[in-house]
């Protein structure tokens, strides 16, 4: 059978997932999240006294402990694949692939598990925010003067 | 006003993203940098502040707000003590997110056992 036969036989077979639908689907939940978080920041601001930009603060860290321990019971895996990107730009993206590497190497031990995997999938976006803050804080220097 | 905004914002960057992820080869390790990267970039105009003005905590949860609260924490020292500022006031604004992501994941590991 040649190459381009087989490529034939499993685009017929692969499931097409809806794109649209997708896309839709992760700017409501994602929608809603931001509406969720605005009405968290306002509770907190009423409730605690706090100035929005500490409540603001946070609200992140709420984010992150919810997302965090939804990770360890798996219940955001499953969230995930209903709501796709819409859970996954939002910080709890970010406070779920840190809980779930750590979850999934600790099987190798503390060290070499948990302590060199967490950063796995969140250390990319530590690296490149800083390579990029070096960049563009520079240039905004250079041209700006601050 | 601001929850519209909030829906809006956050729900767009979500959508961008999801047709990133259907249409082309790329992970989402690789959509949540790029949108760091872009976050950061936004804010060395002074954009992301608007937004933030606008869209609330819409703009700060998303993942470009980390991009964006990095410059400025950076930006904010970098004003008092020059290039040198630039690392001293780097991670001024995001420790407080990075350090519970990290107590949450090692506690939660240490007591939980994982799910497939």
């Amino acid at each position: 059978m040649k190459v381009d036969d087989y490529k034939k036989i499993v685009d017929e077979y692969t499931p097409k997932e809806n794109v649209l639908k997708n896309a839709i689907i992760s700017f409501v939940a994602g929608g809603m999240l931001g509406v969720f978080s605005e009405f968290l920041l306002r509770v907190y601001c009423l409730w605690l006294d706090l100035p929005r930009k500490e409540s603001g603060v946070l609200v992140i860290l709420s984010l992150i402990v919810l997302a965090s321990i939804l990770t360890a019971l798996g219940v955001f895996d499953v969230l995930v694949n209903k709501f796709k990107c819409g859970l996954i730009i939002p910080i709890t993206g970010f406070a779920h692939s840190m809980t779930s590497s750590a979850l999934e190497y600790k099987n190798e031990g503390l060290i070499s598990g948990i302590g060199s995997n967490i950063f796995k999938l969140a250390g990319n976006v530590i690296l490149y925010g800083v390579v990029s803050v070096y960049i563009f804080g520079v240039v905004r220097l250079l041209i700006f003067g601050g | 006003m601001t929850y519209v905004y909030a829906f809006v914002f956050c729900g767009f960057l979500c959508f961008i993203a999801q047709l990133i992820l259907d249409n082309t080869k790329l992970t989402p390790a690789h959509i949540t940098s790029l949108f760091v990267v872009i976050g950061a970039f936004l804010d060395v105009f002074g954009i992301y502040d608007k937004i933030v003005l606008y869209a609330g905590a819409g703009a700060l949860i998303p993942i470009t707000s980390f991009g964006h609260l990095l410059v400025h924490g950076a930006m904010d020292m970098a004003g008092e003590l020059g290039v040198i500022g630039l690392s001293y006031g780097i991670f001024n604004l995001t420790s407080a997110g990075i350090s519970v992501a990290i107590i949450m994941a090692f506690l939660l590991a240490l007591f939980f056992k994982p799910k497939h």
